[in-house]
């Protein structure tokens, strides 16, 4: 029988991806290794390890204590001497066990040291709601985290970048936060979102940290947003174009450094914002990029700009309730209808 | 004790006790008639370590530069004893361009990479990068070690334990040393936590745990001779606390009401003790101390004129060195 090889269109799932983008430097680079809770044999908790202990053994893939002050801290202090930790936190809503490590440590000695002490480790971390797991497992935070100067801040939302964002922030010579929504990890027990399984180059290939994407071109208005809600505004946008409304999505990628650039030609293009964001609404990501435009050019703005956040409340358990503070696909297509005034 | 290993050990402590009475000095000389800790040649909190110059001493005669060390918001003394640079040290300490950090860290944030010295203002949290240092050499198949410092209050913080729980989980060549000067600023010990001897928890962690009682540095070195001496054979880590003396305030202008100790205190200054010791034996006299002081004087004063002439960063510059 003769086997045909597929194109080399291969499709991964958003986890996969990731982990291929780790393997693919701890081939590379030994000084590369992870260590954090249930990175091992169970293969992360969101499968953003799997089959790595197999691959490179427990000196190169280490379980952990759940002591995150403990080993993201020894991360801090192998990179000072000159290794490529990544350390895993299995929630990004658990950085409150941590944090000091993560703010006052990590992200100043660079700078505390005036440039003379690199600090190139990489933090993973899970995010995200909608799948019921209440107030302490659903959080975003990446607001948080991009708040506090020092460490770079990613966040991607498919296959492709999830392998590229990775290889780049463990080549950075900065902290560098990786924040994986676990909407979008293609897992076979959550809710799968179809973008989640798409096709990712096989070989290495960075994708540059603080490049925003204009993932889908359109001229009436522009959603800026990043992760999960991506997907969401794509799904929005597909529908209302058969109304007549084009919807401009970009994908943000990073909030440190943030593309500020992207974000105002595309809204120089459209004339709208709607920015979604499925962390918190107040002094966040939001503000922040609506602030942006604000001060570059409010002049591109032919009408108020709208966010759709979650509104300041702690994530609820119940599904009817959680879904009526997230950034759903029915909550971003009214604020865009409402602004094109349809 | 070898004769020598005796005279660098008082050499190394009266180096450190002139180095903090010269910034006691310069600290103070512009902060009068009115005390304002932001004003200055040193601005801002400034944590001498007149008292603990024994744990810094006895700890870092065993090191090289290639062995690290996290100390704690009062770093000096290890600093010192470590062989971080003693100009760019002080000019950073005087917020100046030509500091360790160029003027962004301050006193308590002192970093030479040269030597693996770094410090910290946040309690205990030296403690689990000290872990990753070690875990490190480790991996690069060294017989380099980790040293991490705190204070008897830090052995109540969290970071302190899981560090302890990790770097024996993972055998790992550090030594803890928790300088117990019996005062978390105005908190005694007795008051914060329920063990006599912070070294009995190392049991906790099955790990050698001793302490030193009586601030001798030649007691320090010999206990911190042993630690260090398994940690660098592979054998794993260690605790030692010392028993030492806060022989000033907190900070520079703590008036230190709350001290029910104060009155024996100068009877326990560490180094008068060890001259005399060094004395009885024949192994210092008048001249000795004086040659030992006016060494010590010289490269504090050179120190201190360096950082003096260095000149304050640029104000444009301050956005510098947030990443890499």
């Amino acid at each position: 029988m003769t086997v045909t090889e597929a194109p080399s269109r291969r499709k991964l799932s958003t986890a996969k991806a990731m982990v291929e983008g780790i393997a693919q430097e701890m081939e590379r680079d030994p000084s590369v290794f992870l260590l954090g809770e249930d990175v091992g044999s169970y293969g992360g908790i969101f499968s953003s390890t799997t089959g790595l202990l197999d691959r490179f053994g427990p000196q190169r893939v280490m379980d952990t204590p759940i002591s995150e002050t403990g080993f993201i801290g020894a991360a801090i202090g192998a990179a000072v001497e000159g290794m490529r930790p990544i350390a895993e936190l299995m929630f990004a809503d658990f950085f409150g066990v941590c944090m000091d490590q993560i703010y006052n440590h990590m992200a100043k000695i660079h700078f505390e040291s005036g440039g003379n002490v690199k600090v190139p480790m990489v933090i993973t971390t899970a995010v995200g709601g909608g799948y019921s797991d209440g107030a302490q497992h659903s959080q975003c935070l990446w607001g948080t985290f991009a708040h506090l100067p020092g460490m770079k801040v990613v966040v991607p939302s498919t296959p492709a970048d999830a392998k590229g964002l990775m290889i780049s922030a463990i080549r950075d010579d900065n902290p560098v936060v990786y924040m994986f929504h676990k909407g979008v990890m293609g897992l076979p027990w959550m809710a799968k979102n179809p973008r989640s399984v798409a096709p990712v180059p096989e070989e290495e290939y960075e994708v540059p940290i603080g490049k925003a994407s204009v993932v889908r071109q359109g001229r009436d208005v522009s959603i800026v947003t990043l992760s999960l809600s991506v997907h969401h505004a794509l799904d929005v946008a597909d529908e209302l174009a058969g109304d007549g409304i084009e919807c401009e999505v970009v994908d943000l990628r990073s909030l440190v450094p943030m593309d500020t650039d992207t974000i105002l030609e595309s809204v120089a293009r459209t004339g709208r914002l709607v920015v979604v964001d499925e962390d918190y609404l107040s002094f966040g990501l939001s503000g922040e990029v609506v602030a942006r435009v604000a001060e570059r050019d409010p002049s591109v703005l032919k009408a108020p700009p709208a966010r759709v956040a979650v509104p300041d409340v702690p994530i609820p358990y119940a599904r009817s309730l959680e879904y009526a503070v997230l950034p759903t696909h029915a909550r971003i297509r009214a604020a865009v209808e409402e602004m094109v005034g349809a | 004790m070898e004769p020598q290993v005796r005279a660098d050990l008082y050499d190394m402590m009266v180096l450190i006790r002139t180095f903090e009475e010269a910034i006691l000095r310069e600290y103070h000389a512009d902060k009068k008639p009115v005390f304002d800790i932001g004003a200055g040649a040193i601005p801002g909190e400034m944590h001498l370590s007149a008292g603990q110059e024994p744990v810094a001493a006895g700890v870092c005669a065993h090191l090289t530069g290639d062995d690290a060390v996290t100390a704690t918001h009062r770093p000096h003394h290890f600093a010192i004893a470590h062989g971080v640079d003693l100009r760019r040290m002080t000019a950073e300490i005087f917020g100046r361009v030509d500091g360790l950090g160029k003027g962004r860290g301050g006193h308590m944030h002192l970093f030479d990479p040269n030597v693996h010295f770094s410090c910290s203002g946040i309690i205990a949290e030296g403690y689990p990068p000290a872990v990753g240092q070690a875990l490190a050499f480790q991996r690069k198949s060294t017989d380099r070690i980790a040293v991490a410092v705190t204070g008897e209050g830090a052995a109540n913080q969290g970071g302190f334990h899981e560090a302890l729980n990790l770097a024996s989980l993972w055998k790992l060549p550090v030594v803890f040393v928790i300088e117990d000067n019996d005062w978390g600023i105005s908190v005694p010990r007795s008051a914060s936590t329920c063990v006599t001897s912070n070294a009995v928890r190392a049991a906790g962690y099955d790990m050698p745990g001793e302490r030193v009682e009586d601030n001798s540095v030649e007691a320090v070195h010999e206990a911190a001779g042993k630690a260090i001496a398994r940690a660098r054979a592979g054998e794993g880590p260690s605790l030692l606390e010392v028993h030492t003396l806060r022989l000033w305030g907190h900070f520079e202008g703590d008036a230190q009401a709350y001290r029910t100790d104060l009155e024996g205190v100068p009877g326990r200054d560490p180094i008068p003790t060890f001259e005399a010791s060094l004395r009885a034996d024949g192994l210092l006299d008048d001249d000795g101390m004086r040659a030992a002081r006016e060494r010590a004087q010289q490269r504090v004063e050179d120190a201190i004129a360096f950082a003096k002439n260095s000149p304050q960063p640029e104000p444009a510059s301050a956005l510098e060195y947030v990443f890499a």
